[in-house]
Order: C-alpha cells, then structure tokens, then sequence
C-alpha cells in the first residue's frame, strides 16, 4: 500500500508522546528487521515491530492504531535484546498500549472471563495480563 | 544467617508443586531460608513505561521488608517474581532520580537504594552451592530420562537481570545434566509461551506453546523442565487444548526444576505435589524407576 506521508498526516504528538513514555529514540530505528524475525508472535500480528518502527517514526498513528500489534506482543523482550541499535521496543509497545489504556479504554473485560478459567489460572497470569490489557 | 525467600502469589496456591518441593529440596542440600514474614504481590510484570514509578512501588517494598531485617540476599522461586524484584532493584541502584522520587515516595520506610541482592534458586545453585556438591547429594539421579530445558523469558531479558546469556544459555543444561538426566537441546527453549496473552489472545498462546513442545518432542524430548507457573500453565494445564487442536500432537510431561531436583535428591513424591501436574509427570518418573509409586 502506498502512504503518503505530508505534515498534514505525521501525527507528531502521537509520536513525540511514545517517545516520552517508552524513553526511547525511534529514530535510531535503521530498519534491518531483526525484531521482526525474532519475535515469537510474528505471524499474528497485523504489523512486524521492524514496519511498526518505520510507520512511528513517521508518525502513522491510525495505522498504529488499527493494528493489534502491541495488543498481540507478550513483553517477551526477544526484539529489545536482539535490536543492534539498543532500542527497547518491548518498552514502545508498552508505550503504544499506554496511550490507549490511559484513555480509560480496557482491551479486554475481566468481568468476561468465564469462573472456571479463573479457577484454574495462576495469579501471575490474572495480575500480569490486567496489566498489560485493563486500563 | 539465613536467606529472605519470597514466594509470590502463585505458589502459595496454584504453584504450590513449585514451593513445597523447592522447600523440601533446600532443606535436604541445607540451604537455610526463612519465608519474609511480610511481604506483597510483586506486580508479576516489571513497569515498561518511564513515567509508571508506582508499579515500582511493590516489589520495592518487598526489598526493604528484606533489608530491615539484616538479609543482604533474596531468593526466589517464580521467575516472573525474580525478573520483576530483580529488576526494580536495578533501578533502584542505578538511576539516582527515580530512586530519589521512589524514596520520597514511600517516606514512611526506609530509604533503599539496592542494596539487596536479588536471586533465583537456579542461579544460586550454580554460583553458590556449586554444581558438584549437589551432584554427591543426589540419592535418584534421573538416570535415562531425556529433558528439555524450558528457559522461557523471564530467567534470560532483558540482560540486566540475565542469569545466563540471553541466546545461548546453559544454566539449566547444566542444572539437568547434574541431576543425571539426559538433557535435550532444542531451539524454542528461550522462546515465549504467549505469557498474559492467555487472556489478551489465547488462541495465540496456544499457538506459540504448541511450537514449543513440539520442538521439544522433535528433538526427542520425554518432558520439559521450567521455572515458571505461567509457562506451566500455558504449557501443561492448557496443554489438553493443544493436543485437541493439533492433529500429531504428543504429550509431554511438565515439571517444575524443583520437583526433578527434589525426587532425585530423595525427597518424598508426595511432597513435590504431582497431582497439580499433568498424570504423566509422576508416569514418567515411576517408569524410570526414580520414584517408586506414582503418589495417590
Ligand atoms: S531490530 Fe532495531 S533497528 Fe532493526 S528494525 Fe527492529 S527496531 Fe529497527
Ligand atoms: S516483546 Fe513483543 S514485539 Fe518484541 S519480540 Fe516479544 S512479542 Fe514480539
């Protein structure tokens, strides 16, 4: 798909923003596309970390958005280790999760989790998954 | 003295195969720890975001319950436990402005600034009781039985609290092979078990654990040896989902590190808890003749 990138459609408070709260520079990012071939979730994921990368450092965020990206990615930091240019894009993603969960909005509903599946599932996964997806 | 252990949530319940065989284990290599006698969940996943200071909060605490006491060392069970105290402890060392704002925070404890040392019980079996004294405690050795190291995340990333090198490890090869085992190397051993996705995407996490014991049962695999109740969870209680969805699926026996470790230093089966885990974990073990009968 071809995107046209312009002032008009970098949305640089998006972008500045994932930046203050991830703490990283994205745009060390030089595309080589290690975190794509490392990460273990890849092939669900509606865009690889290395185009996320490319697509924030441009400042699509409705393309960001509307892919489910971070909401697939499972902190495992395999990217973040392999990345040669030090970049932490497990804290990016957290970043990304973090400026929709802040708007109150919850990607999942701990009320919908079925009795039985509580019962069985262990703490660290109910504490950490709440997290990661509940605002 | 002894050593602060901190359990965490989970093994107080659903991962009480991981607690009471470790116990049973320590106490049988003389590794003297006393459980903290306050302590708080530790938030299961370290804060990723650089404004989120709270989230540092709670496992800070449990570090100063650890100091106030004396106890210069904390060990721990649970990787993701480990990974989240290990971490905040690196903050807390290192970065002078978060430790101050963190400090100021909690202004009715102590000031803290890392003081404590942060372990997992596999690392202080190789660093400090030494693999050769665990091998002449050994009374079942786990002759013949082929295992896989199942490293997961936690124990590996990021590399600050690393207990081996992120992509070539051999801290649990190691910690097998002195249990007697036959140890099978196997290429998903330091990849994801899907993690929390199990309620975020948990077709998903079933997915990526389906990877994982087949690469395992590929390389010739009888069970798997891991270190966190998550990955147990994802590998071996919902491991009847996987053998359901994927046609050629085998199963595989999960183990905790501490149940091989506690059965092969003599430990009674019943102690280590094997009905928390899948029926063909004390199959196996009773096949191999290293315990005698499967425990009721
Ligand atoms: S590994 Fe690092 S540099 Fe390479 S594409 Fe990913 S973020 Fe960019
Ligand atoms: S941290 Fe997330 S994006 Fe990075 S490799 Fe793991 S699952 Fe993929």
């Amino acid at each position: 798909m071809i995107r046209k990138i312009s002032p008009r459609t970098i949305n640089d408070d998006f972008r500045r923003k994932v930046k203050e709260i991830s703490g990283q520079d994205i745009q060390q990012c030089f595309q080589c596309g290690t975190c794509s071939a490392s990460c273990p979730m890849g092939r669900m994921l509606d865009l690889l970390p290395r185009k996320l990368m490319s697509l924030l450092q441009f400042g699509q965020s409705d393309a960001i958005a509307a892919a489910n990206t971070a909401w697939v990615c499972a902190s495992c930091h395999t990217c973040m280790v392999r990345c040669p240019r030090g970049i932490d894009i497990t804290k990016v993603m957290e970043a990304i999760r973090q400026l929709t969960l802040r708007q109150n909005i919850n990607r999942i509903n701990p009320s919908e989790i079925p009795a039985e599946e509580v019962n069985d599932m262990p703490q660290i996964a109910m504490v950490s998954g709440f997290r990661k997806l509940t605002s | 003295m002894s050593i602060a252990y901190y359990p965490g949530c989970t093994l107080k319940t659903k991962g009480k195969n991981l607690e009471k065989s470790a116990l049973a284990a320590m106490e049988v290599l003389g590794i003297d720890v006393e459980e903290l006698p306050r302590w708080n969940c530790c938030g299961a996943v370290y804060s990723l975001a650089d404004d989120d200071l709270i989230h540092v909060v709670a496992p800070v605490r449990d570090l100063v319950r650890v100091a106030e006491r004396g106890q210069d060392t904390v060990i721990t069970l649970c990787s993701m436990c480990y990974n989240t105290l290990a971490r905040a402890n690196d903050l807390m060392k290192n970065d002078e402005e978060k430790r101050k704002t963190i400090n100021d925070f909690m202004d009715e404890e102590p000031d803290y600034s890392g003081e404590v040392r942060v372990v997992h019980l596999l690392d202080y079996l190789r660093d400090e009781y030494g693999w050769d004294k665990l091998k002449e405690k050994l009374k079942s050795p786990l002759n013949g039985m082929k295992v896989a190291p199942y490293y997961g995340c936690t124990l590996l990333r990021p590399k600050e609290v690393a207990l081996d090198h992120p992509d070539r490890p051999v801290l649990m090869h190691e910690f097998l092979e002195t249990l007697g085992a036959d140890v099978v190397d196997f290429p998903n051993a330091m990849e994801c078990c899907g993690s929390y996705q199990v309620l975020g995407n948990p077709d998903a996490a079933v997915e990526v654990s389906h990877e994982i014991l087949s690469g395992a049962a590929e390389k010739g695999a009888e069970a798997l040896a891991l270190t966190c109740p998550l990955c147990d969870f994802n590998l071996g209680k919902r491991q009847d989902i996987i053998l359901e969805k994927y046609e050629g699926a085998s199963e595989v026996p999960i183990y905790y590190f501490t149940q091989l470790l506690a059965v092969a230093l003599g430990v009674a089966p019943e102690e280590c808890h094997f009905e928390l885990n899948r029926d063909s974990a004390a199959q196996l073990l009773k096949d191999k003749n290293i315990i005698s009968a499967v425990p009721a």
